[in-house]
């Protein structure tokens, strides 16, 4: 082996120590990661840390005020609410995640064919993500969750339908980049066929915006979980979901105000925490 | 300028007929049978039938779409299966309280946006620039509807400044009861437009004619002048885009703070199955959106030659 191919050898090791480096040198990362490596264990460790089941009702101490045995109160059925919080982020941080990965695999091959081939095939995907861009996004989501009908699955389909143009037209544009560069031009001329090219040449070089978009949009995701939960759409009850705990606690800000109030800091810590590991990655990831 | 105004006016009909098919299949291939909904449990099929048929739901889904395409060319957005009104008539009463609800929320965004940004580009990097940019970054995962509540929560129940919902009845009560609305619907794109608008106006600020300008002694609040209007353009395209989301978002603000505008007209006649009005809503809403991108993008042609030539 002589000095270049060792040289080559040693490459890939290296690039990734150097990002491991850059990486923990981001303290919007390291944050990031931290606040949703907690919240991820609390989900996780949900019916450990529980104090009570989150579906069991005492209807003897309604709307109780916090106390040693149910540290953030009850809510109207008597249902412990710091239970139930936890409950809600397994399932708030898993519908999140699911409801992403058909957009962010689907948008992404998409975007790039487009990108790649351009002609017929990109100028009728662009104007349907024009269609699909054009409803205005809640609007477009309560209406596919109420022709689909209202639950968890009636969110993955309207996802699946929603959020994959912007993936697409995300994709689109840095694939219109790298087809032109030398390289790509190089690996077609040595007679790589086009699928090699695709997925050797172009992807790794597009792909990491889509990942720091995929932190952003677990975000939104999160947020229009809840939202149509909160409108009776989404997650139904009696599972434990942040949205119908906000919308079952606006009756009760008078005289109970933290019911609604604590699942909604819930949400934005769980936000804040994506979208740092999001902004930490863009910065990591930046060639 | 022209030619391109042709050219995005062409796109932007393409579209508004792309998305007129999209609503009519969306609600006509839907399992669910408005006629059943609207009957109840226990009609008979021969009552149901029969609604079908005054309806026209009973025709072949090529000849109700010739109907439905005949009615809107004439302006004419059908009936509602259950007001016994026009549907017409039903939005006209309700677009004003969303149209308001949009434009003040649009003024609160820029209102909200400008200073931040600036603040943040000319101390980049020092205390105002990472308090802001940390708030936008909370903002981003803020529910709107729960900011909303949390508004109330303050300034309606406990400081009573504000009504804790609904319109008024005369203008100064619709402004009132508009302020939370408002400003609950621009916390939900104010973090995106701070995010773009700081990075715009830092890149201006690196340029060489900021250097000039300081040069010949402007002041440092003239020279922001000129930087602005350099990093307004791409702010600019990105509101449009925004105001579309601020239109979605319009729908459940409007049921937190009980106004009566097309959003809650949607919500409701989506959960009583009256598919003449989900239809011309999600029709006029979307078509909205299509027109406030083409305006922002004529304009942003009309102020950037790059754009209208390139």
């Amino acid at each position: 082996m002589n000095a270049v191919e060792a040289e080559l050898e040693l490459e890939p090791v290296r690039r990734r120590s150097a990002l491991w480096r850059r990486a923990r040198r981001s303290p919007a990362l390291l944050a990031g990661a931290v606040i949703i490596g907690l919240i991820v264990a609390a989900a996780a460790l949900a019916p450990v840390l529980s104090p009570a089941p989150p579906n069991q009702q005492d209807l003897f101490h309604v709307l109780g005020g916090f106390s040693s045995q149910h540290p953030l109160g009850t809510d109207e059925l008597g249902r412990d609410e710091l239970s139930r919080l936890l409950y809600g982020a397994r399932t708030d941080l898993r519908v999140g995640v699911v409801a992403i990965l058909f957009p962010f695999f689907f948008g992404t091959a998409v975007g790039t064919i487009a990108g790649f081939y351009g002609g017929v095939v990109d100028a009728v995907t662009m104007r349907i993500v024009d269609v699909v861009i054009a409803f205005p996004f809640y609007v477009l989501v309560i209406g596919l969750v109420f022709v689909i009908g209202p639950g968890i699955r009636g969110i993955y389909l309207a996802f699946a339908v929603v959020d994959w143009v912007i993936y697409a037209r995300a994709i689109r544009s840095t694939t219109l980049v790298v087809r032109d560069s030398d390289y790509v031009a190089a690996a077609r001329g040595a007679g790589l066929s086009d699928l090699r090219v695709l997925t050797r040449h172009v992807l790794p070089n597009t792909v990491n915006q889509a990942i720091v978009y995929a932190m952003n949009d677990i975000v939104l995701v999160i947020v229009a979980v809840v939202t149509l939960g909160y409108l009776g759409l989404g997650v139904q009850p009696p599972t434990a979901d942040w949205g119908t705990m906000i919308s079952a606690g606006q009756d009760f800000l008078t005289t109970n105000w933290t019911l609604a109030t604590i699942p909604g800091l819930a949400v934005v810590v769980t936000g804040l925490g994506l979208s740092l590991i999001g902004d930490g990655l863009a910065t990591v990831l930046r060639p | 300028m022209l030619r391109y105004a042709r050219r995005r006016l062409l796109s932007a009909a393409v579209v508004v007929l792309a998305v007129t098919v999209a609503t009519f299949l969306m609600l006509h291939v839907e399992p669910g049978d408005p006629a059943r909904a609207v009957l109840g449990e226990h009609a008979t099929p021969g009552e149901v039938q029969a609604l079908r048929h005054q309806w026209g739901l009973d025709a072949s889904l090529g000849s109700q779409f010739r109907r439905y395409v005949g009615d809107l060319v004439r302006g004419d957005l059908g009936q509602s299966y259950l007001a016994q009104t026009s549907t017409t008539s039903l939005i006209r009463a309700r677009i004003s309280v969303t149209a308001s609800l949009v434009g003040m929320a649009t003024l609160f965004s820029i209102l909200i946006t400008l200073p931040l940004a600036a603040l943040a580009a000319v101390r980049q990097d020092r205390l105002p620039d990472h308090a802001v940019r940390a708030l936008s970054v909370a903002g981003l995962g803020l529910p709107a509807f729960w900011f909303g509540i949390v508004l109330i929560e303050i300034f309606a129940l406990r400081l009573h400044l504000f009504p804790v919902g609904g319109w008024g009845d005369s203008f100064g009560a619709h402004i009132q009861g508009l302020i939370l609305p408002a400003l609950t619907a621009s916390f939900a794109i104010a973090p995106i437009l701070v995010r773009s608008l700081r990075v715009g106006m830092i890149e201006v600020l690196d340029a060489d004619f900021v250097a000039t300008l300081r040069a010949k002694g402007l002041g440092e609040f003239r020279v922001l002048g000129h930087v602005s209007r350099n990093a307004v353009l791409p702010a600019l395209s990105l509101l449009g885009i925004n105001i579309a989301y601020l239109i979605g978002s319009t729908v459940v603000i409007e049921r937190v703070f009980g106004l009566a505008g097309l959003g809650s007209l949607l919500l409701s006649s989506i959960s009583e199955r009256d598919f003449p009005v989900v239809q011309a809503l999600t029709l006029i809403l979307a078509t909205g959106v299509v027109l406030i991108n083409l305006l922002t993008d004529l304009l942003a042609a009309r102020l950037d030659p790059r754009i209208r030539l390139g």
